[in-house]
């Protein structure tokens, strides 16, 4: 399963309920989300312990234009939007978490 | 002009997520061409707006955050972060596109009780 959250975890619940319910497989974070995947955030901690259950991707054009392409946690994978595509194609289902 | 009134703007989203930040800097702009006294905050993800470096190229939508670098020349100079948000999100004053007065709380609630109006985004 690949799970898809849009929203920054520091003002939106999504990105925490996902972690607590979804047993594993994939993570890709967008638009907001990718807030999550940078160091210095009070979410690096959880990302990084989440990183031992699922695999956890980033939408890479999404952290430029937040000025942050240069602060993005070790181990999350950076994606384009073909990358995106091939999540959504590889995966039996996805899960827009909103 | 005689009617000046203190506006504060208070910004507490993220940035190309949703609207809401390019809609204030527009309403900002607005109301400095009026002459009004006008303060800038930006607290919890709102922080993120002022971050240097932001290209949009690739999500294919208008990069508005030199607009923050042009407010001086609106007579706009009072810029206010709110420390915790800072704190939280690991920037430092360095990271941002302007100069900025860093705030705690209770100075930012003292600020928002000296306004005449408010406007959230």
């Amino acid at each position: 399963m690949l799970h898809i959250i849009n929203q920054s975890p520091l003002s939106n619940s999504s990105l925490e309920s996902c972690l607590s319910v979804a047993q594993g497989g994939e993570i890709l974070l967008i638009e907001d989300a990718v807030y999550a995947a940078t160091t210095g955030s009070a979410f690096e901690s959880k990302i990084i312990e989440a990183m031992k259950r699922f695999k956890v991707y980033v939408l890479q054009p999404d952290l430029e234009a937040r000025g942050l392409a240069d602060r993005a946690i070790a181990g999350v994978s950076p994606v384009d939007y073909s990358g995106f595509v091939d999540l959504a194609a590889n995966n039996q289902n996805c899960q827009s978490w909103l | 002009m005689s009617d000046i009134k203190k506006f504060m703007f208070v910004n507490r989203k993220a940035p190309h997520g949703t609207v809401y930040a390019l809609e204030s800097l527009e309403v900002v702009l607005i109301t400095a061409a009026f002459d009004q006294d006008v303060s800038l905050v930006f607290m919890d993800d709102g922080v993120y707006q002022l971050k240097k470096g932001q290209q949009t190229k690739g999500i294919e939508t208008k990069n508005f955050s030199p607009a923050y670098r042009a407010l001086e020349g609106y007579d706009i100079e009072k810029i206010y972060v709110d420390k915790e948000s800072m704190d939280a999100r690991g920037l430092g004053e360095e990271d941002l596109l302007v100069d900025v007065t860093v705030l705690g709380r209770s100075e930012m609630g003292e600020l928002m009780e000296q306004q005449d109006i408010v406007l959230s985004f």
